[in-house]
């Protein structure tokens, strides 16, 4: 059964001021034009990944990092402290699919993966995480890709 | 992440969501989404099990492709453990510490297991 997690947040930081989930009842919708296999991928991610040489995040951090796709697993570094994260330490693919990314588009089940991942933290002020996605928007126009595949942490 | 998708998708990109928190992710509303009930953090599989990450993968584009409605979210098929489910009472309860929470402002804040993450 699904953890309601809005309320365990309230409750974990009942000493804090209420954050305020955004409620939408509807969504934007852009088709997706060609099938998967035929779509150069991205994979977007607020987990706070970088790559060795990459400057690191500071906490509500509103700068996001452009993970190239060759990065080696072992010069991948995470910065977050909001969720247990021995996993990803261990194995980032649990959360951050770049291997796999790899080896799908290898099969031929994706088109071809976009040469950089992005990677970002959630920040506490939904206006913020807002503008920085508007960027990362037009990184994704640049990269020419069609689809995106995002996986939060 | 389900402001960041709507944002990108209204720029023109397809986007979907992987979502390990139902309430949530009903509640921002990203166009796409997949829902799988394992534990924070493991959105596209376990650790070191490459099969089940490519399976939930592959689930995952096929959804990407099948959606047809703005906002729509599948759940995938995924069990985390099919003899315990113990973990759901206490995943981010009140006593559920993830490492480094209230912590990353010491300065004694240690570099964790591999190196690899710092707060």
């Amino acid at each position: 059964m699904p953890i309601a997690y809005i309320p365990r947040t309230r409750e974990r930081y009942r000493d804090y001021p209420a954050y305020r989930w955004v409620v939408n009842h509807d969504a934007p919708w852009t088709p997706l034009t060609k099938p998967i296999r035929q779509c150069r991928v991205a994979l977007i991610s607020s987990g706070g990944f970088y790559a060795k040489g990459q400057p690191s995040f500071v906490d509500n951090d509103p700068s996001y990092r452009l993970v190239p796709m060759q990065t080696r697993r072992e010069d991948l570094l995470i910065y977050h402290h909001g969720y247990r994260d021995n996993d990803a330490d261990h194995d980032p693919n649990c959360v951050f699919p770049m291997e796999r990314l790899l080896e799908m588009a290898a099969a031929g089940e994706i088109g071809s993966p976009a040469e950089a991942a992005v990677s970002f933290l959630m920040s506490y002020s939904p206006n913020r995480d807002i503008e920085r996605a508007g960027r990362i928007a037009q990184e994704l126009r640049r990269m020419q890709v069609d689809a995106a595949l995002c996986v939060p942490v | 992440m389900g402001l960041t998708a709507r944002e990108i998708e209204k720029a023109g990109i397809p986007t979907l969501c992987m979502s390990s928190a139902w309430d949530i992710t009903f509640s921002v509303r990203p166009p796409r989404a997949a829902f799988i009930n394992f534990p924070l953090n493991h959105q596209t599989g376990k650790v070191n099990d490459p099969e089940l990450q490519r399976r939930i993968l592959h689930d995952a584009f096929q959804a990407f492709e099948r959606l047809w409605a703005a906002g729509q979210m599948i759940s995938l098929p995924y069990v985390w453990d099919p003899n315990d489910s113990t973990w759901e009472a206490t995943d981010f309860g009140p006593d559920f510490e993830p490492f480094g929470v209230g912590k990353s402002a010491q300065d004694d804040f240690a570099e964790r297991t591999l190196g690899r993450s710092k707060a």
